[in-house]
């Protein structure tokens, strides 16, 4: 600023030469301050517009405002499934709760889908590197197959192989006589927690924290004398020695409701319906050939110099694998994996296709077909969606930052 | 003095070349790999020979009439029927009758040559573009292609204008509406996501904040709530009484929500150009406009090629979406058919013929991408 006004007054031209016009043409302060008001009352003007014509077409309309819809009486069955569960939903219950079931089911799918889906990327995506070449042509023709047929396509595939394929509740496939499958669904047993079954789920907390500590006893001990010992012994023992020796000194407080044939149908047990077994299969089949793709680029990253100087150095393969390649790998590969996690949450709004009761097919579909309040149910869904992409990205945020290449 | 005489070379040991070799490196290199290929060969067993007896030996091809781009083909006599046909195997001839639904949706039949002649204009697209690149004039025919194109297209398929019979959207269906939502939809939205992209980068604040705030907000949305918002929501927003037709909304929401994702590759792009690019049309005195078309898009679009294009084959999945929405695209098409009363049933065959089609247009797609990444890609490996 300082340099500009020095050459300016050598020209002979002051900056500040009264407001004439020419000079404010030619100004590009005053221009950008021209072209961001412009933008301003263009946007703003838009929005007036629209908002104005939203409340006379509102009023000609009839259709009611405001958020009191959400206590009223919802009025219709929902598959049940978790979400019913969770809020013992019923027909008189309210809108809220139904925002409430489609909440809770598509957290469920997005849950399982993501686990399903990192479990089947890596596989993939490590077979996709294998040496064997059957396997990772195998693993190409996976990715190149799936990833290149659209997710809603997959769905209602899987939905309509499910319900054709599958056999009748009679004739279900067991195993075992505790799980049954069949065109109804999965039929799981049911747990039913007793008295003192809390203690059992807090000496599973306490084995996982006590473990945690262990281990960074045990790691800063390496730190400061240069003696390895493996923690894992400690870590089984902790996590599940502790809960089964409490579960078995209180004396099993835990019953399980397994599913029997009944006349027509399976009775009791807990079923998994089958529009959530086909959406979350399609979802993480899917998803799974993006996450394979990036753990692969991840792998192929990592210079080969690395694996040799690691064992130049006089590293095992694994120690090389688990001090050397991964932590750079992962660098590579988390952020899209994250990204893709993203995807698999949006992706699963597609349940409205085959219906299974999640956000936009429970409360962005059939709610609104009933109360008409497209903008608030529509606004509210969206509010959702933006609240879980902000929770990962800020996820995304923390992995980039923590796995930052630490200059020094 | 010593003869040496020669001495045949000695044959490598036959472990050592050939198949045997071949296989003895890629599939039985240590006992874990003998059994990832046993367990491999398995999983093809127990999944190709059940796949080919339901798709080719058990299916029933071999009669009904096929309507081929408004050809018709007859196989024999034999009427097609689903009792014909059976349960065991595809049923092949349910696709032959419904090929035209699948194409064109319910576009009167007596008019199939508007949308072939699209077609073939189309491929011809793809002729001249390359034949013209070492023309004199080749910016003004591609130009010009770029505006008569669509006009044409869209004058042959709507009709209308006091020339052809004109044709309502809602008779608009099949794999036409696919490609015409997925063309319209790159086309649309490529420049308002330039503009974007621009906007984002830009120094002005207002501008900035404004252009950040939608891609973000449309990045964190699924496209169901957009497409939502844009069937159940615009209306509302227009003066009353403004009749808006179902697939336009549609479009302008498929366009908005594709301009966001562009943006983001073109910023990419944009990113990627050095500094001394912008620094050096400042100091020769080009105006915005002239330092960023003349300088800076020209180098960014074409570092993000590979990026638009894996973009676009998003969106072209994110066409079956409109049929949540009530619009007939090709997916649509196997649930409206197999609710015919006389093809009963045959959901599968239709996916899979659906997955067959939607395939083979993204795979060329993806590959098209991948050919220009490697094309594109100057930086030294390793």
């Amino acid at each position: 600023m300082y340099m500009k006004k020095i050459i300016l007054d050598s020209l002979g031209k002051s900056q500040h030469r009264g407001l004439n016009f020419r000079d404010m043409l030619y100004n590009n302060e005053a221009r950008a301050f021209f072209f961001q008001i412009v933008t301003f009352v263009l946007v703003v003007g838009l929005f007036y517009t629209a908002i104005g014509n939203l409340f006379q077409n509102i009023d000609e309309r009839g259709i009611n405002t405001g958020f009191t819809f959400l206590k009223n009486r919802a009025g219709f069955d929902i598959l049940p499934f978790l979400g019913n569960y969770v809020v013992n939903y019923t027909p008189e219950s309210s809108n809220f709760s139904v925002f409430y079931v489609g909440l809770v089911n598509t957290l469920v799918v997005a849950f399982v889908g993501i686990i399903l889906s990192t479990l089947i990327g890596l596989l993939i995506g490590i077979a996709r590197l294998s040496n064997n070449y059957l396997v990772a042509k195998l693993a190409g023709g996976y990715i190149e197959l799936f990833r290149n047929v659209p997710i809603l396509l997959q769905i209602l595939f899987w939905y309509n192989l499910f319900i054709n394929l599958f056999p009748h509740p009679k004739q279900s496939f067991a195993f075992f006589d505790i799980m049954f499958l069949n065109q109804r669904g999965l039929y799981l047993p049911k747990p039913i927690p007793e008295d003192g079954f809390m203690l059992v789920t807090i000496s599973l907390l306490l084995g996982i924290t006590a473990s945690y500590f262990v281990k960074k006893h045990y790691k800063k001990k390496h730190e400061l004398t240069g003696i390895h010992t493996s923690t894992w012994p400690f870590s089984i023992a902790l996590i599940l020695g502790l809960p089964i020796i409490v579960f078995l000194i209180l004396g099993s407080p835990l019953q399980f409701d397994i599913a029997v044939l009944g006349k027509f149908n399976l009775r009791g047990g807990m079923n998994v319906v089958p529009e959530f077994l086909a959406l979350t299969f399609a979802l993480s089949v899917y998803t799974a050939t993006y996450i394979a793709e990036a753990i692969r680029s991840g792998i192929e990253a990592v210079d080969k110099g690395q694996k040799e100087a690691a064992a130049a150095i006089g590293l095992t393969p694994t120690q090389s694998l688990k001090l050397i390649i991964l932590p750079q790998a992962l660098r590579v590969a988390i952020p899209p994996t994250i990204n893709q996690y993203l995807n698999l949450t949006k992706n699963s709004s597609l349940a409205t296709a085959i219906g299974y009761p999640e956000l936009m097919s429970a409360f962005g579909g059939t709610v609104l077909n009933q109360v008409g309040q497209a903008v608030e149910i529509l606004a509210m869904a969206m509010l959702v969606y933006l609240v879980i992409s902000l929770f990962i990205s800020l996820l995304l945020n923390y992995v980039n930052n923590k796995m930052a290449i630490q200059g020094r | 003095m010593p003869v040496f005489d020669q001495q045949e070379t000695r044959k490598p040991p036959i472990s050592q070349i050939g198949a045997i070799l071949w296989l003895k490196t890629n599939l039985f290199s240590s006992w874990i790999n003998s059994i990832l290929t046993f367990a491999s060969l398995y999983l093809l067993y127990i999944m190709i020979p059940p796949l080919l007896n339901w798709m080719i030996f058990d299916a029933s091809f071999s009669f009904g009439t096929i309507n081929f781009f408004g050809f018709e083909i007859k196989f024999s006599e034999e009427m097609a029927t689903n009792d014909n046909c059976g349960r065991v195997g595809a049923c092949w001839p349910y696709i032959y009758e419904k090929l035209y639904m699948y194409t064109y949706g319910f576009y009167p039949r007596t008019e199939t040559w508007r949308p072939n002649t699209v077609f073939a204009l189309t491929g011809l697209l793809f002729v001249i573009v390359p034949l013209v690149k070492n023309y004199k004039y080749k910016n003004r025919v591609t130009l010009s292609l770029i505006i008569l194109y669509p006009l044409i297209s869209y004058i042959l398929i709507a009709g209308g204008f006091g020339l052809l019979t004109p044709v309502d959207t809602d008779q608009w269906g099949g794999l036409l509406l696919t490609l015409i939502i997925a063309s319209v939809g790159i086309i649309v939205s490529f420049p308002i996501g330039v503009l974007l992209a621009l906007g984002r980068q830009s120094n002005l604040k207002v501008i900035k904040l404004f252009s950040t705030l939608f891609i973000e907000f449309i990045r964190a949305v699924p496209l169901i709530t957009i497409l939502f918002m844009a069937s159940f929501v615009l209306p509302l927003f227009l003066e009353s009484g403004n009749y808006f037709d179902k697939l336009l909304r549609a479009l302008i929401g498929i366009a908005l929500f594709q301009a966001a994702y562009f943006a983001e590759v073109v910023r990419g792009g944009l990113q990627a150009i050095p500094r001394g690019q912008y620094e050096a049309a400042d100091a020769i005195g080009l105006s915005y406009f002239q330092k960023n078309v003349l300088i800076i898009l020209p180098q960014a679009l074409k570092i993000s090629i590979p990026n638009i294009v894996g973009s676009s084959i998003s969106l072209f999945k994110d066409t079956t979406l409109v049929l949540i929405i009530g619009l007939f695209d090709m997916l649509a098409m196997v649930n409206l058919t197999s609710n015919d009363p006389y093809w009963l049933g045959r959901e599968t065959e239709g996916f899979v013929f659906v997955t067959m089609v939607m395939w083979a247009i993204l795979y060329t797609m993806s590959r098209y991408s991948r050919k220009l990444e490697l094309r594109f890609n100057t930086e030294n490996k390793n």
